[in-house]
């Protein structure tokens, strides 16, 4: 699997969208049937390819959300962002059965491969959740048991992705922790106030730096730097700690 | 036309940098291993990381991936119509893991 992603050049092929599905009102899921893919590790993203009918493109990359499994499909988590060139149209226009091109999987840094034996600490901003997410996923698909903790930072409870499953998974995959932090408002009855990350919450639901976690931290630039330099200020080895920006805010 | 990040929110980002993971389609069309995983030395400041770990403009008529040390401009991608510049002047060396090795 990891062997046949990441040899050759690369280039565009077409995909089908084969089901798609909203994961909150402004997030929508994208199951993509992508001929003869060659599987792919979590954190990998594909580069996605609009071309409008007097030739204009525009080229936007998205983490895959799925683990890999043979014979299984790619799914792509959107997040609309309203000024967007090419979100609103994969998340209120592509149709089922309608086609798009795309490039991938690419990227061999920002990856989680099931050998790693390291505890492992996910730090997700908002939509950043997405390659996080197909990290947990490829644990439970491996069956393996290095524990998990996730500290996912989101604006509202609505806006929360993968809530069942990830509730589910909580009760079902051993090892696996989720704590939430809301950055706005709060589900009733939260036992604090609407924050942002910060040391307390890193250090409270992350592990320690003497356990040796493996870190993955992915959101927008801004809350990317700032959980990254608190992970390394309560003691982490930065080379244990890979990030993934995506720009503006979440 | 140049790679943008990873939920499409460059547009309204207002110009914070990405990170050399938004450069890895654009340098796989290229390369046939994927280079964000492979470590470079900074030219300017000898400092060594992943390629992953660089900081990239993408609002440019091409990638800019800057050191995160000295900022110090390391690689250099500009996509025209049919080839693409690839310039590697801020970068010593490429250190590329092969597979099975």
């Amino acid at each position: 699997m990891a062997r046949t992603a990441v040899s050759g050049r690369l280039t565009w092929r077409a995909a089908t969208l084969a089901e798609a599905r909203w994961e909150s009102p402004t997030a929508r899921t994208l199951v993509l049937d992508v001929p003869d893919w060659p599987g792919h590790l979590p954190g990998q993203h594909i580069d996605v390819r609009l071309t409008a009918e007097d030739g204009y493109r525009a080229q936007r990359s998205y983490s895959i959300a799925s683990a890999w499994q043979p014979g299984g499909k790619v799914e792509l988590t959107i997040q609309r962002l309203d000024d967007g060139e090419v979100s609103p149209y994969l998340t209120d226009v592509i149709e089922v059965g309608e086609q798009l091109e795309l490039r991938g999987p690419v990227g061999g840094w920002f990856v989680w491969r099931p050998q790693q034996t390291a505890p492992v600490l996910l730090v997700a901003g908002g939509s950043g959740l997405v390659p996080l997410m197909a990290m947990v996923r490829a644990r439970a698909v491996a069956g393996t048991r290095q524990p998990f903790r996730l500290i996912y930072s989101v604006r509202t409870p609505e806006d929360l992705l993968y809530g069942d499953e990830l509730r589910r998974r909580v009760r079902e995959d051993q090892g696996l922790d989720v704590h939430h932090v809301y950055t706005r408002k709060t589900p009733d009855g939260w036992p604090s106030p609407a924050k942002r990350i910060d040391v307390a919450a890193l250090n409270t639901y992350g592990w320690p730096p003497d356990f040796g976690p493996d870190c993955y931290v992915c959101g927008p630039t801004t809350f990317v730097e700032t959980a990254a330099d608190i992970l390394v200020a309560l003691g982490h080895d930065p080379r244990r700690i890979r990030t993934e920006r995506f720009g503006g805010t979440s | 036309m140049t790679s943008t990040p990873l939920d499409g929110s460059s547009t309204a980002g207002g110009g914070l940098p990405l990170d050399g993971n938004a450069m890895a389609g654009d340098l796989r069309e290229i390369f046939a291993v994927d280079v964000t995983a492979a470590r470079y030395v900074c030219a300017g400041c000898t400092h060594t990381d992943a390629v992953g770990t660089l900081m990239v403009w993408p609002h440019s008529p091409g990638l800019v991936a800057r050191c995160p040390h000295c900022s110090d401009v390391v690689i250099r991608v500009v996509r025209a119509p049919g080839r693409v510049f690839l310039d590697l002047r801020g970068s010593v060396r490429l250190e590329v893991p092969l597979e099975g090795g």
